[in-house]
């Protein structure tokens, strides 16, 4: 195991989050000459050299498949692919390595958990609601399996602040909803949604609920047990580990439901051309080679989040919300959206007469990279009359130094188009 | 219209020179851009009534529209976009495209844009329509040259 200085905090009181940049080898670089101000959490986070460690480890010294060899390689990492899934299994308290599935992120998890229900859970009729702040990932899954499904799909609408309408909500319920599906934490807004309670709402009406955590699990924790939901999607590399990999979290009860949505090797009992009968779970759902590197950079990250420790993460990243929000807040002319007093990590802004696109384009001349466009949320962007927005969102490397470098470059935008 | 024809060089070459002798004088990164925005001022603008679905050219984050038509046996272009800095590029690519035969715009690449550092304008991510732009001009010039072709055999 690779023990860098992150494992030495565990036992410290404080956590100096000045230091934990250096973890990240990504940020010690100049962008256009200047020193890099990384400000794109929300569309992927870097990854800390404990990581980029453990994956090259497996690389050198661990690659072979997974489950099937009897030699001692296979075996290695067949140890460290299925200890990470545990390290999962911990990180969000679920209460068996069984429901922790391994995808390639939520967007694979959200369409595995459709298509898996398709034939065996929806019937003809049927409605399912989603969010109006859904990412387009849990709205296409649903839209394609709408026809053969027979479903209907409701949608709860948001607020100006950028929360769920609850009221509006509990009237979507009828004896033909069949699913919830919710983002904990809105991408284009940061709205951080009162998911237990959603969920509770929907079980008085035994509808199940898949949530959307992709947002959610880097910036605090997460206990699906607590929560109560029955599906919760997430991906590595919005936390910190590599791409191509992701969870999903499934309620034994429904993933024995589902049908696997894709067939292989690795899912299977017993195979003849008549018939074939499936693996038990997780390895129902997880057809064919996994990328077993990444699964084993997931299990590093959560690692090393949990050294670190998720409340001190989300305190730290919350009072540096506040004080980006009140630095953003005095620039004349720029209004924030997605004011819910409930956020997480996500400043989303617009001018009335500066492009996000023009914003974006120079802010990168000043080494400061923020997202533009319709972060794949365009039914938010229609809820606020944009085209776009520019989001800058925050991660734990990220300090009020960022935050003040992005002031100074929106300011010199400003300028630039006076 | 005729004075444009008069006073700026034709020469495709040229414009292109010219162009980039304009930004060469610039002396930062933001004179750069203050430039460009201040080119997509001097746009030609673009009806209303054109700025259609189907005169859009497909990019992520800004839009831009694109509509041409056969002069003659020169190119009309006029295009338009709701980001400052693509509508200042699409200005320059205007004065180096506007108004010239189909052959000279398929076989003459917009070198400027490399010269005068916004190289990465072009870049194949979904972030840009500019370079979608370009391309949209090219498939209208083989039309045209195409039009041209069969006009002259008739």
């Amino acid at each position: 195991m690779i023990k860098t200085n992150e494992q030495s905090r565990r036992s410290n009181t404080s956590v100096d989050f000045s230091e934990i940049r250096n973890d990240f080898p990504v940020l010690n670089q100049q962008v256009n000459g200047n020193p890099l101000v990384y400000l794109d959490n929300a569309a992927s986070s870097q990854m800390p050299q404990s990581v980029i460690d453990r994956i090259n480890a497996y690389h050198s010294k661990e690659h072979s498949n997974v489950h099937r060899g009897v030699h001692s390689l296979s075996q290695k990492a067949t140890d460290a692919y299925e200890d990470a899934r545990g390290k999962v299994r911990d990180f969000i308290n679920a209460p068996s390595k069984k429901e922790v599935l391994y995808t390639s992120g939520t967007t694979e998890a959200i369409n595995m958990v459709a298509r898996g229900l398709t034939g065996t859970h929806f019937q003809e009729g049927d409605q399912i609601i989603l969010s109006e702040m859904e990412h387009h990932a849990n709205i296409v899954p649903w839209q394609l399996i709408r026809e053969q499904a027979g479903i209907d799909i409701k949608v709860v609408p948001i607020t100006d602040r950028g929360e769920l309408d609850l009221d509006a909500y509990k009237e979507l319920f009828n004896s033909k909803t069949a699913l919830v599906g919710l983002t904990h934490v809105s991408n284009a807004l940061g709205t951080i949604n009162p998911v237990e309670e959603l969920v509770e709402i929907a079980h008085r009406h035994n509808v199940p609920v898949l949530l959307d955590g992709a947002q959610a699990v880097p910036h605090e924790s997460i206990d699906v047990q607590t929560i109560d939901c029955d599906f919760y999607a997430f991906s590595a590399h919005k936390m910190y580990g590599p791409t191509g990999i992701g969870i999903l979290y499934g309620k034994e009860e429904w993933l024995d439901k589902m049908t696997p949505y894709k067939g292989g090797g690795e899912m299977i009992d017993k195979v003849t051309f008549e018939e074939t009968t499936y693996d038990e779970l997780p390895h129902k759902f997880e057809a064919g080679t996994p990328p077993i590197a990444a699964g084993i950079g997931l299990g590093a990250a959560v690692e090393y989040l949990q050294n670190i420790g998720m409340k001190k993460i989300s305190a730290y990243e919350s009072d540096l919300l506040d004080y980006g929000t009140k630095k953003l807040e005095s620039i004349e002319g720029l209004r924030i959206l997605g004011t819910a007093p409930n956020k997480a990590s996500v400043l989303s802004f617009v001018f009335d007469d500066i492009h996000a696109h023009d914003i974006g384009t120079l802010l990168n001349e000043q080494g400061i990279a923020v997202r533009t466009g319709h972060h794949c949320a365009q039914p938010v962007m229609r809820k606020y009359d944009v085209p776009a927005t520019s989001r800058a969102s925050l991660a734990l490397y990220n300090n009020r130094d960022d935050i003040d470098r992005l002031v100074e470059g929106i300011e010199k935008v400003k300028e630039i188009f006076t | 219209m005729s004075n444009k024809e008069t006073n700026t060089p034709n020469d495709i070459d040229e414009i292109q020179d010219r162009i980039v002798r304009e930004f060469s004088a610039l002396s930062d990164w933001t004179e750069k851009y203050k430039h460009i925005i201040k080119q997509g001022d001097q746009l030609e603008p673009l009806e209303e009534e054109h700025k259609t679905e189907e005169n859009m050219v497909k990019g992520c984050q800004s839009n831009v529209w694109l509509v041409a038509d056969l002069e003659g046996n020169k190119v009309k272009f006029k295009a338009d976009s709701d980001a400052a800095i693509v509508k200042g590029l699409i200005s320059l690519l205007m004065r180096v495209y506007d108004r010239q035969h189909p052959e000279t715009i398929l076989t003459k690449p917009p070198k400027f844009i490399e010269k005068i550092g916004m190289q990465e304008h072009l870049s194949a991510t979904r972030a840009n329509g500019l370079a979608a732009m370009i391309k949209q001009m090219k498939i209208y010039a083989m039309a045209f040259k195409t039009k041209l072709e069969q006009q002259a055999e008739a």
